[in-house]
This record gives structure tokens, sequence and C-alpha cells, in this order.
């Protein structure tokens, strides 16, 4: 029996890759709904912005010295061009084959194609949110783990207490206490951009504010999502079977309740992702970090359909995978929802 | 004689009946910090909702520029000072707080209605219904919030102030009921199964009586509670917009607005302090006491968490400090060794 049992868990093509390639197929059948959707509701949102889209696109230095006949031409043999005689309907389909294809459209504000520097702003939002969440996770497990271990102790409730402010506290408001103390008061760090202009000021600084805002935003949320699901799992059965057995309390804090405890954390995951990026539209706009929120800020402002439509595409991607990534993040780690799942 | 008057006053003791909801009520008194925070809540709402009639009655002007009294220190004339057009800030920022109350109260009531009715039907009728509603939430709730709620903001921006006041309540009600829903399905999904539910169909009662007489007031507790933390978020999303400057505009100030006006310029930021600190202040204690409020609702409706009187806290508090002695008692103990 034991050895049939041994056997099978060998690691054969057919029974343990192929089911989670399977799985994950399955998974992305199951986002084909979701993206139309979501496509849809951009491309509407979009569509709605008000003012005519071909004139903003026209430069008005090469109408200005055409005849109102001759502008008239222009302006229709441009509309042709940019596609925009079309029906609503067919305008979409030609707008996914643009996305597919790698065109994100024309930035009005900025003079170049979309595609020309979004990957620079991308990855600029990418440095800053994903150095908070790293730091702000290495924070949180030590006191999420303490303060679930020491439940109703006075650590526990102090922990409470913080992270309740933290949860309360408005990201700007705090981004501006700090700046009001480090950059005014104590003139120790910048007021904000992403690098020096004459080049003194060492990068690193311009960093440290940023991302203390995302760390301290999303450490109170993050602290308690470990502390809750570190006490469920001390509740369980094999948590007191493992005390019996005479571990000691380390060996049974972090190798089998924090482990089991991870599960429900992976979760968190697919919804602080989008959130942070989501939320560091606003950290972005004070210090003034040339990253996906200021470039939708700017879009706002100078109703560049371009840019917006691909950033929204960017935050709706991000949402997607976020989710996929725990659903698959669930399977690989969880061995029963990978017997129930799979099947 | 002596025992039998014990026993009786034991009897009376411990015969004392409580109603479930009084239940709730004594957990929540007993709970110190929610207290507080309702305490903090209900002051903030009578002096705003004060402001409001003060300004309705006097017809005060908000927008009123006196530019000789221009950045004047928060003072007995002007307690929160006033901003770059010589506005008292006092009834601005009370002002922007009615804002903000507006919004989060009338967008969580609509996302509690819209969350219960659909989290409701998805968990009464299951199968192919629960399946396709459920599939809708998930992509409602996959949606990126702050942006297409920019989004959306941005398109009607030329709308008139009372009728953007509206928009941003309809964005905020109808992106932020998800969870609700989700929790509502889950409750109605279990209790469905129980006896009276299964009793109710045998009365032959009508689907929409047994969801909203016997169903609902079942989960209302759970959706007071994440109602509660939903009028919180409404108001932190309501002020996030209004500093992005995509809220309700000029002439009537909101708390982002008021804080991203002098957020612009770091020497009006730092030389003008008062100018965004009340604001921000203002909506701190807020989002923080209705956090309050409805972790301590929690706790209170949960019938699992155990509530400490003020005679259990003496006697854990006697408790705690005899063990200490004790260790101490003990330490000695082994260093005289």
């Amino acid at each position: 029996m034991e050895k049939e049992k041994k056997q099978g868990e060998k690691g054969t093509f057919s029974n343990v890759i192929l089911p989670y390639l399977r799985y994950i197929g399955n998974r992305l059948l199951h986002l084909i709904p979701v993206i139309i959707v979501i496509s849809i509701v951009i491309f509407t949102l979009i569509n709605l912005m008000p003012g005519d889209p071909v004139l903003a696109m026209i430069n008005p230095e090469t109408t200005a010295n055409m005849s109102e006949e001759q502008r008239i031409a222009y302006i229709e043999t441009m509309r042709k061009i940019l596609g925009y005689d079309k029906t609503v309907f067919v305008r979409y389909f030609l707008w996914w084959k643009d996305v597919l294809t790698g065109n994100f459209g024309y930035s009005v504000a900025l003079n170049k194609p979309v595609s020309d520097f979004i990957g620079t702003y991308i990855m600029n939002s990418f440095k800053v949110n994903i150095v908070g969440f790293i730091i702000a996770f290495l924070i949180a497990i030590p006191i999420g783990i303490k303060s679930a271990v020491k439940k109703n102790s006075r650590y526990d409730k102090a922990v409470t207490v913080i992270s309740m402010v933290g949860i309360s506290l408005p990201s700007f408001f705090m981004a501006l206490l700090l700046v009001l103390l480090f950059s005014a008061i104590l003139r120790v760090l910048p007021f904000s951009g992403m690098s020096d202009p004459r080049g003194v000021r060492p990068d690193y600084l311009y960093y440290i504010l940023p991302v203390s805002v995302i760390v301290l935003g999303s450490l109170a949320g993050l602290i308690r999502y470990i502390r809750n699901a570190m006490i469920e799992v001390l509740k369980a059965d094999y948590i007191r079977t493992s005390r019996a057995k005479g571990l000691s309390e380390k060996v049974v804090i972090y190798r089998h309740a924090f482990k089991n405890a991870l599960i429900p954390v992976i979760t968190i995951i697919g919804f602080w992702i989008p959130a942070l990026f989501g939320g560091s539209i606003i950290v972005e706009k004070i210090f003034a970090w040339p990253g996906m929120g200021l470039l939708m800020n700017q879009a706002y402002q100078f109703k560049d359909r371009g840019v917006l439509s691909t950033v929204l595409l960017f935050f709706a991607v991000l949402t997607l995978f976020a989710n996929l990534f725990v659903d698959i993040g669930y399977a690989l780690v969880d061995p029963r929802i990978k017997a129930r799942r799979i099947k | 004689m002596s025992s039998a008057l014990d026993n009786k006053k034991l009897n009376r003791e411990h015969e004392k009946i409580v109603s479930p909801t009084m239940q709730i009520v004594d957990k929540f008194k007993h709970n110190k910090l929610a207290m507080i925070g309702l305490f903090l809540f209900t002051f903030l709402i009578i002096v705003i909702v004060g402001a409001q009639i003060y300004i309705h009655v006097t017809n005060y002007d908000l927008a009123n520029v006196d530019i000789s009294k221009k950045y004047m220190k928060p003072s007995a004339q002007h307690i929160f000072g006033t901003d770059a057009q010589g506005r008292d800030l006092f009834l601005r920022v009370l002002a922007g707080g009615w804002i903000s109350i507006q919004v989060g109260l009338l967008s969580t009531f609509l996302s509690i209605i819209l969350g219960v009715s659909i989290g409701a039907i998805a968990g009464f009728f299951g199968g192919k219904i629960d399946t396709l509603i459920m599939r809708g939430t998930e992509i409602v709730s996959s949606f990126p919030f702050l942006a297409i709620a920019m989004t959306i903001s941005a398109i009607f921006m030329d709308l008139d102030v009372q009728l953007r006041l509206y928009l941003i309540i309809f964005i905020l009600g109808l992106l932020r009921w998800t969870g609700l829903a989700r929790m509502v399905r889950g409750q109605i999904l279990s209790l469905r199964e129980q006896e009276f539910i299964v009793a109710t169909k045998a009365l032959g009662i009508s689907n929409y009586n047994q969801i909203t007489k016997h169903l609902i007031p079942n989960v209302l507790s759970y959706v007071v509670v994440s109602g509660t933390l939903t009028f919180a978020g409404a108001i932190l999303s309501e002020s996030s917009l209004s500093y992005l400057g995509l809220s309700v505009t000029e002439p009537i100030p909101t708390w982002g607005r008021l804080i991203s006006l002098s957020a612009k310029n770091s020497i009006v930021m730092t030389n003008y302090w008062w100018t965004w600190i009340f604001p921000g202040l203002a909506l701190f204690i807020l989002i923080m006491s209705i956090n309050v409020i409805g972790e301590g609702l929690r706790d209170a409706v949960d019938p699992k968490a155990q509530y400490v009187t003020k005679e259990q806290k003496l006697r854990l508090k006697e408790k705690r400090k005899r063990e200490k002695e004790r260790a101490k008692r003990r330490k000695l103990a082994k260093a005289a060794m």
C-alpha cells in the first residue's frame, strides 16, 4: 500500500506537471470573460472623455494657414486616418488589434507614441512599490506573529491600536507630515523627484520618503492580516499535537504554525499589489515620482486618451495577473486545495 | 439561615436573563476603545452639523475672499487660522466634513443595498444564478478601483457642483459593494440549510418574504459591522479623489482639496502649516473613530468573542501583580542561592 503511494508521488510528467498545466489553463479560461468586460469598460470610458479626439490630435500650426474649407477637408482626412469615421463597434476591435500588436496609441501631451516611454514609467512605479512591499512584509511578519502568539497581551493591544492608526491615516496626510518633518524642518531628505538635477545628492535619498509612505500605509493592514491568520492556525489540532510531542515553542510557531498561516497570506498579495499600485497614484503625485500614477494624473489634465487607456490597461492587467498568481500560488502551496481543485 | 440567603443571592445573580441585543450593547459598552471612538464620532458629527446649520442660517459665504486677512495664524477669532484668500478655515474645514459625511453615508447606503440584495439573491437561489452573479461580482471586484473612479469623475468634470456630489456618491457606491455581497452570500448559504428556513419553505412563505423577513434579519448584524468599515473606506476614498481634484469642486471645500491646495508648494506647506494640518487631523480622527467603532461592533456581534467586565479586569490585574511578585521573589531566591 505504502509502496504504491510512493510510486504515485514520483515526479512524472503525466501525474504531476500535467494537472498543474490543466489547472492553470482552466484559470486562464476563467479570465476571458473578465478581460472582455474590463476592456469594454475601459474602451467606453476613453470614448466618453469630453472633447473631439481628432481635433486633439491635430497640431494647430498645420491648420493655421489653411482656409476654412481646406481645414474641414484636412480634419476629415485625419478622421479617416485615425479610424474615427468607423462605428464604435468596429473601433473596439481595432483597438484590440492595436493593443495586441503593441501599439498603445499616441500621447498628445508628450508628442510621442505611448509605447516609446511607457516602459520607463512602469519600471519607476515597480521600483518604489516592490521595494516598499518587500520591506513592509519583512517588518509585518515578526510583529504579526508575536502579537498572535501573545494574543490579548499588552504588546498585542498596543500593536492593534497602532495599526488602527495606520489604517485610518490617509496616505497623503502621512506623506505631508513626513515631508514637513524630514524635508522642511530637519532638511535631510529632498522634497520630491527621483534624482538630483545637480547630481549632488545620492539617488537613494529620493527613495526614502515615498518608500516609507508605502511601507507605513500597508504595514498596518498586513500586520492585522498575518495576526488573524496566525491566530486561526494556532487553534488547530496539529499545533496542540506538535506541542504535546514536546517540540520547542520556536519550532511549533515557525515551522508548523507560520507555514500554514502563509496560505491565507498569499491571498492578500493578490489584493495588495493592485491596491498598492492604485494607492501609489497619490504617493507619486505628492513626490512627483515619474511613475504610472503621475502619468495618469497628467493624462487627465491634457485629456490624453492614448496614455489614459494604456494606464488603465496596465492597472487592469496587473489586477488580473495578481489574481491568477494567487490562484496558482494557492494550488502550489496548499496540498488540500491541490487535491480538490486540480481534480 | 445564612446559607439560604446566599443561595437566593446566587440565584438572583445567575438568573439575570440578557437578550442577545442587550448582550451586544453590553459588550460594546465594555470596550473602552470603541466607546472613545463613539464619543469622538458623535462630537465631530454634532460640530459639523452645527456648523452647517450656522452657515445656512447666517447665509455665510464660504467663498468670500478677504485678502487683508491672508494666512492668519490660528487665534481666538479664527480657530484654525485663515487661508490664502483670507477665508476662515474653521468653517471651511467643517463644511468639508459635511461633504465627507454625506458622501460616506449615502454611498455606503447604496453599496449596502446593492451588496445585500445581490448577495442574498445569489445565496438564496444558488446553482446557476449563484455562479453567474458571483462571476459578475468577481469581475467588478477586479476593477482597478481608484483608477476607474478617477476616470469616471474626470469624464464628468464640467457638471454642476451638486450633481458632482451625487456622481461621487454613485461611483463609490457602485464600485464598493462586492465584499458585502460575498459576505452576505456566504452567510445565507449556511443559513439556508437550517431548520427555520426549511420550516418557512414548508409553510409556503413566498421567496421574497423568506429572504426579506427571515434571512436578511439574521445577517443584519454582520451587515452593520461591514457597513461601518465601508463607511470609513468611502470617506477615505472621497478624500483621495478630492486630493487629486476629482471630487466635489470649488466653491465647496473638501478635506482632500484643502490639503492639496497647500501641499502644492513647499513654502506654503512649511510656513502655513495650519492650512493642511487641521483638515488632515479632522479626516484622520473621523476615519479612526469610525474604524474603532466598527472593530468594537465586530467584537460585540461575534458570539465567540469574550468580553471582560470591570470586576474581571481588576481581578486580572491583581493576578498579574501577584505573578510578578512571585517571579521577583523567585529571582531573589535564585540570586541568594
